[in-house]
C-alpha cells in the first residue's frame, strides 16, 4: 500500500450538536407521548411508520436502535440481558432483543424512569428474531400487535410479487390500524410521509457518497451518530430538513478537501453493526492514519440506492424525480412497497450472501478502500451470515481483510485487548504505524 | 549496533542478543507474574552470555503479549510482525508460518519480500495451544515434556470429541476409566491440537515452504499430528521458541 503522507485540513461537523439534540428529543417524546395525546408505537426501524403517521401525530419507539443505546451503556445492558436471561430467554438470541426486551422486564427506560408502554407494537419482520422480539414485547406490556412479513429474497428476484405482498399488507394494516386507533386515515398525512422518505433516505445516500471524495468528509463513527434520526423517524418533516442541510455541509466540505481526519492515509470498509459500547475503536483506528470510510450496514441499513448511469453506486432517484406523479392511496402505498423492496440491498447477507461479497468489493473499489474489517457478530446472526464468505471473496480478490470477534449490543462478549491486538498486526501488515 | 530482541509470553520469555545481523545469545525464563522482572533476568542473562554490557544496547524491541508492559522497551512490535521476521531470517523460502505457543497460535502468510500477507490468530480456543498438553498431562499424571514421545508410541487414532479444555479433561478421564492406553490418549490430544491448528492455517491458505516456530515446536508429539493433518513437510529450526525474539531484534532497526 502507499502510503500518503499529505496532512488535509478539518473543521468541526456543525451537523452534530442537531443530530444528537433530535435523538434525545425523540427520546423524551417517547416518554411524553401519552401525555401529549400522541400515538405511541414500538417495533423496527424499518416498520413503515409512513402508515402510522396518517393517522395523527406520533412517536414510533424504533426497537433496534433503542437495542444499540442500551448496548452502549454496558452496565444498564447487563441489568437488562442478565434480568432477560433469568427467565430463561436464550443468551444467544440477538442482542438488541435482548437489551429491549430486558428493559421491558425490569421496567426500566434507558432514558430515565419506567419503560413507556406503547399503544401497541407495530413490526417488519426483516429478520428471524423480529417477528418474534415485537410478540414477545407485546405479551409482556399486554398491548396489541401487528406484522408486516418483510419478502426479502435475492436482489431482483421477483420483484414484482414482492411488491404486491407487501402493498398488500400495507392495506391491512391501515384496517387494523383504524381499528385499535379509532381514529380516521389521512391521505394527505400519508402522502406527505411517503415522500419525505423517499427523500430523506435518498439524501443519506448523497452523504455517504460524498465519502468517496479523497479525504473522506465524514468518518464512520460520525455516521453512527448521523443516521440515527434516520432511523428514528425517516417521515417526519423535521428528519427531512435535518438531512438537507447534512448532505449539503457533506458536499462542501468533500468540495473543499475538509477532511474527517487530517492524517488520512488508510480507508478502511467495515462490516456488521460496530461494538456499540466500544466506538473508541474508530478513534483507536485514527492513531495510525485510518478511517473507516462506512459499510453495507450504514450505507444501506437507511440509504436509497440504485445503479447509477455509469454502473457505480447512486442515490435512488425518487419517483417525484422521476417524473412519477402519485395521486391516490393506491399509488403511495404501491410506490412506498416498490422503494423498500428496490432499495434494501442491505438485507442481501440474510437472502444471498454472494450478492453481498459483490457489492461489498464494488464498494471497496469505488470508495477507495485500501482494507475491510469484518466484525464477526454474534449480536446479530443474519448479518453475520455469509462474513466469512465475503472475507474469502475479498481476499481473492487481494484486498486485505482483518476480522475480529465480538457482540454489537452484549459487552460481555469482546475482548477489547484482543481486538486491538489484531487491529495492531493488521495495520502493521499494511505498513502504517501509529503516530505519537 | 547490538540491539535486544523480547518475547514475553504467556509462559516463557525469551531475549535475542544480535549485533550486525548476528545472534550473538539467547535466553529464556518462566515468564511468572512480573513481566519487568522476568525481562530483566532474561535480558542479564543474555547480555552476559553475549559479552555486551546493557549500556551497549541501542534498542530492546519487545514482542509477546506483555509487549506493551515494559517501560524500557524502545519500541514493541506484534508477535505476527516479529514471529514473520524470524522465521525469513532463519529460512528465507518460509511462505507460511504457523507459531503455537502456550496460550495463542498464529499462523501468517509471508510474502516472497518478507512482508506479512494475512494471517490467522486463535487466541479463544485452548485446545489449539500448548496450554492444552500441559493441562491433560496433569489429568494423565504425566510428565508435560514425556507427553510427545508417549504421544508417538500410538498409531491409533481416536478422536476427542469435546471441544473445550475443561470437559476434555472430563474425557480424558473416561478414556482412562475406559482402560485405553495412555499412548492412544496423548496421540488424541495432540491430534486435537493439529486439526485446529491445521484449520487455522487454511484459513490462510498455505504455500510451501511451511515453517513451525514457537515452544510447542519442541514437541515430537505435535510435529508428528501436525505432519500427518497438514500432509506437506515442516520445517523446524533448532531454537523453534526463540523465532517471536529474534523477529523483535532484527525489526529494531
Amino acid at each position: 500500500m502507499q502510503i500518503n503522507r499529505t496532512i488535509y485540513k478539518t473543521e468541526p461537523l456543525k451537523c452534530w450538536e442537531k443530530a444528537k439534540e433530535l435523538r434525545n428529543k425523540h427520546y423524551r417524546d417517547a416518554a411524553n407521548a401519552r401525555y401529549e395525546g400522541k400515538i405511541l408505537s414500538s417495533g423496527s426501524m424499518e416498520a413503515f411508520t409512513e402508515l402510522i403517521a396518517a393517522f395523527g401525530d406520533h412517536v414510533h419507539m424504533a426497537s433496534e436502535p433503542y437495542g444499540a443505546s442500551i448496548g452502549s451503556d454496558p452496565e444498564f445492558s447487563r441489568q437488562c440481558v442478565e434480568g432477560l436471561e433469568s427467565k430463561g430467554y436464550a443468551r444467544d438470541l440477538c442482542a438488541y432483543t435482548r437489551n429491549y426486551l430486558g428493559s421491558v422486564l425490569i421496567n426500566k427506560y434507558h432514558f430515565g424512569g419506567a419503560f413507556p408502554v406503547p399503544d401497541f407494537c407495530f413490526q417488519a419482520h426483516s429478520c428471524e428474531s423480529h417477528g418474534k422480539w415485537l410478540q414477545a414485547a407485546s405479551e409482556m406490556m399486554g398491548v396489541p400487535y401487528f406484522c408486516i412479513d418483510m419478502p426479502l429474497a435475492p436482489h431482483g428476484l421477483r420483484i414484482e410479487n414482492r411488491i404486491s405482498y407487501l402493498a398488500d399488507q400495507f392495506h391491512e394494516a391501515i384496517r387494523w390500524l383504524e381499528k385499535t386507533t379509532g381514529r380516521g386515515f389521512d391521505d394527505e398525512r400519508f402522502a406527505r410521509a411517503v415522500e419525505n422518505s423517499f427523500v430523506s433516505t435518498k439524501l443519506w445516500a448523497e452523504i455517504c457518497a460524498c465519502n468517496k471524495h479523497v479525504p473522506a468528509p465524514i468518518n464512520q463513527k460520525n455516521i453512527f451518530t448521523f443516521y440515527v434520526p434516520l432511523l428514528l423517524d425517516r417521515s417526519s418533516d423535521e428528519t427531512l430538513s435535518f438531512y438537507r442541510e447534512l448532505r449539503d455541509e457533506a458536499k462542501y466540505r468533500a468540495e473543499n478537501d475538509i477532511a474527517a481526519l487530517p492524517s488520512e492515509r488508510c480507508r478502511l470498509l467495515d462490516d456488521s453493526p460496530p461494538p456499540w459500547y466500544f466506538l473508541g475503536l474508530y478513534r483507536y483506528l485514527e492513531q495510525y492514519g485510518a478511517l473507516s470510510i462506512g459499510s453495507t450496514y450504514s450505507f444501506g441499513l437507511t440509504g436509497a440506492w440504485e445503479d447509477g448511469e455509469d454502473g457505480t453506486m447512486a442515490p435512488k432517484k425518487t419517483p417525484m424525480e422521476k417524473g412519477i406523479h402519485l395521486k391516490t392511496r393506491d399509488d403511495y402505498i404501491n410506490a412506498l412497497a416498490r422503494w423498500a423492496i428496490e432499495r434494501l440491498f442491505y438485507f442481501m447477507s440474510m437472502a444471498q450472501p454472494e450478492d453481498k461479497s459483490v457489492k461489498m468489493l464494488q464498494m471497496v473499489r469505488e470508495w477507495h478502500a485500501d482494507g475491510v474489517i469484518f466484525h464477526l457478530n454474534r449480536g446479530c446472526e443474519g448479518l453475520a451470515f455469509g462474513q466469512k464468505e465475503n472475507n474469502l471473496y475479498l481476499k481473492d480478490a487481494g484486498i486485505p481483510t482483518i476480522s475480529y470477534e465480538g457482540n454489537n449490543a452484549d459487552k460481555r462478549e469482546f475482548d477489547e485487548k484482543r481486538v486491538l491486538g489484531r487491529i495492531d498486526a493488521f495495520m502493521e501488515s499494511l505498513g502504517l504505524k501509529k503516530s505519537g | 549496533m547490538v540491539k535486544a530482541g523480547i518475547d514475553i509470553g504467556a509462559a516463557t520469555t525469551k531475549a535475542v542478543i544480535m549485533s550486525d545481523g548476528k545472534v550473538l545469545a539467547q535466553s529464556i525464563t518462566d515468564t511468572g507474574l512480573e513481566q519487568v522482572e522476568a525481562v530483566e533476568k532474561v535480558l542479564a542473562d543474555a547480555l552476559s552470555k553475549a559479552g555486551v554490557k546493557r549500556e551497549d544496547l541501542k534498542a530492546i524491541v519487545t514482542t509477546g503479549v506483555g509487549r506493551k508492559a515494559i517501560p524500557f522497551a524502545t519500541s514493541d512490535v506484534t508477535e505476527i510482525a516479529a514471529v514473520a521476521k524470524g522465521a525469513i531470517f532463519l529460512h528465507p523460502a518460509a511462505r507460511t508460518v504457523i507459531d503455537v505457543g502456550a496460550e495463542e497460535s498464529r499462523a501468517i502468510k509471508v510474502d516472497t519480500n518478507g512482508k506479512v500477507a494475512d494471517f490467522a490468530k486463535n487466541e479463544k480456543c485452548a485446545a489449539g495451544v500448548g496450554a492444552f498438553v500441559a493441562s491433560m498431562s496433569r489429568a494423565l499424571e504425566v510428565k508435560v515434556e514425556d507427553m510427545g514421545k508417549l504421544s508417538m508410541q500410538s498409531n491409533k487414532d481416536i478422536p476427542m470429541n469435546v471441544t473445550c479444555v475443561v470437559f476434555a479433561e472430563s474425557e480424558v478421564v473416561s478414556l482412562i476409566h475406559a482402560k485405553t492406553p495412555k499412548p492412544d490418549i496423548a496421540r488424541a490430544i495432540h491430534d486435537a491440537i493439529a486439526t485446529r491448528t491445521t484449520s487455522m492455517a487454511r484459513r490462510i491458505g498455505m504455500d510451501k515452504d511451511v515453517m513451525l516456530v514457537g515452544g510447542v515446536a519442541k514437541n515430537p508429539g505435535v510435529v508428528d499430528s501436525l505432519k500427518r493433518h497438514l500432509q506437506v513437510d515442516i520445517v523446524i529450526p533448532e531454537n523453534p521458541e526463540f523465532v517471536g525474539a529474534l523477529g523483535a531484534a532484527i525489526l529494531a532497526g
